[in-house]
């Protein structure tokens, strides 16, 4: 049954980005003078906000069960944007008309972005007390929040990347908060971070733009649905492959992804991105900016060959695996979490590369990853706001060798915390098991299919990466709550969080804990029916048959060659059968490396029967370079940061000593120039004139000699002349 | 080799080729011309060559009378007698009061001077004389003297004729009175004596 | 004698007049020369109107170069005089008020 959105319907929709950049704009001229500093403008804004696409969220759901949900604004007379717009004589390849793309997808997102936001405003309300700069910082987050879900709305590339770049501004601007801030003890940090964060995802946004540029230059368009149609087409025409072209493209649009979601070797700024306040922390890094990368593959799916997957899983697993190593080393509290969202970032993107290698129509791979981004938005950002309480509890204290024992001390905290902990580590009926678990599942599907060497190398890094996770956030809960406390000023002086920041926080671990399926509640267990899963597709578990609701029209096995080649090969019932074993076999092995990972941590720091510093020397060497983040940030310091320098000292000396040069050179040659022209006239002109002064005056003085006064030589003189006239007259 | 003694014997003897020249050419008169030519030219060149200034005056003397007997052989008595009252017996009395009335100096005779003015002048005057003579050679004149009435009485009575000369005789006269006074005036004693000027005295003026 | 003896003669007297003036170092001497001179002259004029067929013109104009050359005689010696009585010498060399 088809459904429409109405009129109101899409005015709500508009509504939802428009009432944060209202926000911003009245934050932004009047906030300073409005009373507490209207901080309490934005959060009612995003209240409504959550409220409009909770309830929109609410009818997609009610109409998925139906059918497809796919709506977009240009087809069906919703609200449009035309810019550039020619008639269809003139020149039809400008045309860009921007509309409202709403589709199951969209409206999870949309959802998960608005109550996010909305939690994190009021958080603010407690955390940023007496900042300096109170009013501007909720200026930022509420343009912040109009970018996300404007990229979130967007039907076309263009508009995304319009956003896409906006939110790129609002990180540096928010993660260099403090760098605005005079008082602050770590002004410098704050502006490195955040020019370091900008910078590296401007690498990603480069090569996004590249490809967007070679699929505009194929396709001469943005619009979305056009480009999968286009795509479809274009790979039929090349005989069921994938052009060459159109892989190059889809790695540089991955390139995008990898400056955005801080994929390696482009995850140096997210660490850095600490330094901003932890609220900017938990919206930006755990919900929505790195979640607009997994966000991008989503929906430029279609477009990318198996060639491209393969990459894409690649890096996944080896950006899961590396964080995870290194979040084990970390002392810093929010540094864990940095680590944990790379890590949990490589979990997404690896999973839905992994959905180009898959058994059936379909991959559960694409599902597994946008699914985990819904539920890792959630349990992250819970996680860091309960950080940033801590934090706060202990006065400002990051580090956790100088905590302990303080869940007497926060226990509404603690709560929070563990909740979310048990969700990121997979723990059956929390909100993380139903989406890790169906990761891990679409790596088994790839090593039981043809996944080449890629699905294995997938999976043992994806196990690995989850047992790690388990440990070192159990590793943070244990350092944190339990225990004797190692520094007793600050645990004298915790306390629990002002109202604000705990109702948020409670708030959320809610969420963190139902937002995968409301504790099994139907007896699915498995996690075979969410509601995310129905909003994107519906599987049939007795035929395989999978029909998605992203991108309608596409088929998707059309493109997808191993997946084709197994559907003709075997029968569907092979496929339900497989798709059946690799969720088995993911379920042993989530609880698996969960299990190892808790008793890993209870052992080495809740019961101290394994001493962490003896497990440090064993690794010895390798310690210190998983301590030393493997020293990446080094690596492209003297590489690239040095190179870039150089080169740029090289432009430099040139446009200095040549270009410059060259100027200067003109200016002297004039002047010596000038010099000539000044010695010409000074000797020869005025020389001229002189030696003609000085030829009359030696002639005249040479003449005057004749004046002698002595008549007999004037008479002499005469006479002279006189026979000289006569002789001349004669001789004529 | 006293240069004086070879100065008046190169005269004597050019005195003579002179005359003989002119007897040979045209007889009597040109023995008469001869002898007047000899006279003038004698006269001047004693002149110059003379150290002392009273013996020039007196060959200017010599140089007069010649000259007095070519118009004589032009056939001008009137003229001659002119020439001989006025210039020698009143320029040259003049002249010899000059001589008088000067600070004696005994001046040195340049040699060098006067053979460089000698050259230099002689040069040129005889080249334009040349040219001169050449072009009137053809002109000779008639033996006899003109058979003719002294022509005083004609020259006399051209000076009062008011159709010819008597306006210049007039003025003649006229300049001659102005002369005489403005001599005597500009030769006044005067009551006090200069202060004698250095010599070179250029100065600016 | 043709007229070139006679125009030869006078510019021999001219030319010894002219070397009188300038070549001694006393001026009398100036005014000898220019005695010959004026004798020149007119011996110049005696013969040419000789032997132009006679007249008076030539021989008027002769009278009045008496006259002149008397007058000028007469002032020119008045004039030196003066000058004697101011530098007490008879060198023309040394009365260059002239020269500049």
């Amino acid at each position: 049954m088809e459904h429409h959105l109405t009129a109101l319907d899409w005015k709500l929709l508009l509504a939802v980005p428009a009432i944060p950049l209202a926000a911003f704009v009245v934050q932004i001229f009047f906030g300073r003078r409005l009373p507490r500093g209207g901080d309490w403008l934005p959060t009612a804004g995003m209240f409504v906000v959550m409220c409009i696409t909770v309830r929109m969220l609410f009818v997609a759901l009610g109409a998925a069960g139906h059918g497809p949900f796919f709506h977009e604004s240009v087809n069906e007379g919703g609200p449009v944007f035309e810019w550039f717009y020619q008639s269809a004589e003139k020149a039809p390849s400008l045309n860009l008309v921007a509309g409202v793309l709403y589709d199951g997808l969209g409206a999870a997102m949309l959802a998960v972005v608005g109550v996010v936001s909305f939690f994190v405003h009021l958080f603010s309300m407690g955390y940023m007390k007496g900042d300096r700069r109170y009013h501007i910082f909720f200026a930022n987050i509420s343009l912040f929040t109009f970018a996300m879900l404007g990229l979130v709305l967007s039907d076309n590339l263009l508009f995304l990347f319009i956003f896409w770049e906006l939110m790129g501004l609002m990180s540096y601007l928010l993660i260099g908060h403090f760098s605005h801030d005079p008082d602050s003890p770590r002004i410098k940090q704050a502006a490195a971070a955040c020019k370091k964060a900008f910078l590296t995802t401007r690498v990603g946004d480069t090569c996004l733009l590249f490809g967007m540029a070679i699929f505009y230059y194929n396709f001469r368009t943005f619009q979305f649905s056009e480009m999968w149609r286009l795509g479809a087409e274009a790979v039929a025409a090349n005989g069921g492959e994938y052009p060459a072209w159109m892989t190059v493209a889809g790695l540089f649009v991955f390139g995008g992804t990898m400056g955005k979601s801080a994929q390696f070797p482009l995850h140096i700024w997210l660490p850095d991105a600490m330094e901003g306040p932890t609220p900017v922390s938990a919206m930006i890094h755990a919900a929505t900016m790195v979640a607009a990368g997994v966000f991008l593959l989503g929906r430029t799916f279609p477009l990318m060959s198996p060639d491209v997957l393969q990459f894409v899983t690649v890096v996944g697993s080896v950006t899961a695996l590396f964080a995870a190593t290194i979040g084990c080393t970390v002392n810093d509290i929010k540094g864990v979490l940095a680590y944990s969202t790379i890590s949990q970032l490589g979990f997404m993107v690896a999973a839905i590369g992994t959905a180009g290698a898959a058994v059936g129509t379909v991959g559960i791979g694409l599902v597994a990853g946008l699914f985990h981004m819904v539920t890792h938005a959630f349990f992250k950002a819970c996680l860091f706001l309960s950080a940033g309480s801590v934090i706060h509890g202990c006065h400002h204290e990051q580090d956790m060798r100088k905590m302990g024992g303080l869940r007497k001390k926060m226990p509404l905290t603690f709560a929070a915390m563990l909740i979310c902990t048990l969700a990121i580590a997979g723990t059956p009926l929390f909100s993380g098991f139903y989406s890790k678990d169906k990761i891990i599942a679409s790596a088994w599907e790839a090593v039981m299919g043809h996944g080449g060497w890629v699905g294995p190398f997938a999976l043992i890094c994806l196990a690995l990466a989850a047992m790690l996770t388990t440990f070192y956030m159990f590793r943070l809960i244990f350092m944190t709550f339990f225990g004797k406390p190692k520094d007793q000023h600050i645990h004298d002086h915790a306390h629990e969080s002002p109202a604000p920041m705990v109702v948020s926080l409670l708030a959320l671990a809610t969420l963190g804990l139902f937002g995968g399926k409301m504790w099994a509640m139907d007896g699915d267990v498995l996690g075979e029916h969410t509601w995310f899963e129905s909003l994107v597709w519906h599987v049939d578990h007795e035929t395989g048959e999978t029909e998605q609701f992203l991108y309608p029209g596409i088929d998707l096995s059309q493109m997808n060659i191993a997946s084709a080649a197994e559907a003709r090969a075997h029968d569907p019932e092979h496929t339900a059968h497989i798709g059946h074993e690799a969720h088995t076999r993911a379920l042993i092995v989530s609880l698996g490396v969960l299990l190892l990972g808790v008793l890993g941590a209870a052992l080495m720091y809740l019961k101290r029967l394994i001493d962490p510093a003896r497990v440090t020397a064993k690794f010895g060497r390798f310690y210190t370079t998983v301590a030393n983040k493997y020293y990446v940030d080094e690596v492209v310091d003297a590489t690239l940061i040095r190179g870039t320098m150089s080169l740029s000292r090289t432009q430099k000396w040139i446009d200095e000593n040549i270009v410059d040069g060259l100027v200067l050179l003109m200016g002297r040659i004039h002047k010596a120039l000038g010099f000539v022209g000044a010695w010409i006239d000074k000797h020869i002109v005025d020389g001229l004139v002189n030696l003609m002064a000085s030829v009359i005056q030696t002639t005249g003085s040479v003449v005057r000699l004749l004046q002698t006064g002595r008549i007999q030589q004037y008479v002499s003189f005469a006479v002279a002349g006189g026979i000289l006239l006569a002789a001349f007259h004669i001789l004529s | 080799m006293n240069l004086n003694r070879v100065f008046y014997g190169a005269l004597g003897l050019a005195g003579a080729v002179a005359m003989g020249a002119g007897l040979q050419s045209a007889g009597g008169p040109g023995l008469a011309f001869g002898f007047c030519a000899y006279l003038i030219l004698g006269g001047a060149a004693v002149c110059i060559w003379e150290r002392s200034i009273v013996r020039s005056a007196f060959s200017l003397m010599a140089t007069f009378l010649g000259v007095a007997g070519l118009f004589v052989l032009l056939g001008s008595d009137f003229l001659a007698m002119a020439q001989i009252l006025i210039y020698v017996g009143g320029i040259l009395a003049l002249l010899l009061f000059g001589v008088m009335l000067s600070p004696p100096d005994n001046e040195e005779r340049s040699l060098a001077r006067v053979g460089a003015a000698t050259v230099l002048v002689g040069a040129g005057v005889a080249f334009v004389a040349a040219q001169v003579a050449g072009g009137v050679a053809g002109w000779v004149m008639a033996d006899t003297l003109p058979a003719e009435d002294s022509h005083a009485r004609a020259i006399g009575l051209a000076f009062l004729d008011p159709k010819q000369y008597v306006v210049a005789f007039e003025l003649a006269a006229y300049l001659l009175t102005v002369a005489l006074v403005a001599a005597v005036y500009i030769a006044r004693r005067r009551r006090v004596d200069y202060e004698p000027l250095p010599a070179s005295a250029g100065g600016q003026d | 004698m043709g007229l070139g003896a006679y125009v030869g003669v006078s510019a021999a007297l001219f030319a010894l007049g002219l070397i009188c003036i300038i070549s001694r170092r006393n001026i009398l001497y100036v005014l000898f020369g220019v005695e010959m001179v004026m004798n020149a002259a007119m011996i110049n004029f005696a013969a040419f109107n000789h032997f132009n067929g006679g007249g008076l013109e030539g021989r008027v104009f002769v009278v009045f170069l008496i006259i002149l050359a008397a007058a000028e005689s007469a002032i020119a010696l008045a004039i030196v005089l003066n000058v004697f009585h101011l530098m007490k010498t008879v060198k023309p060399s040394e009365a260059d008020f002239l020269r500049e």
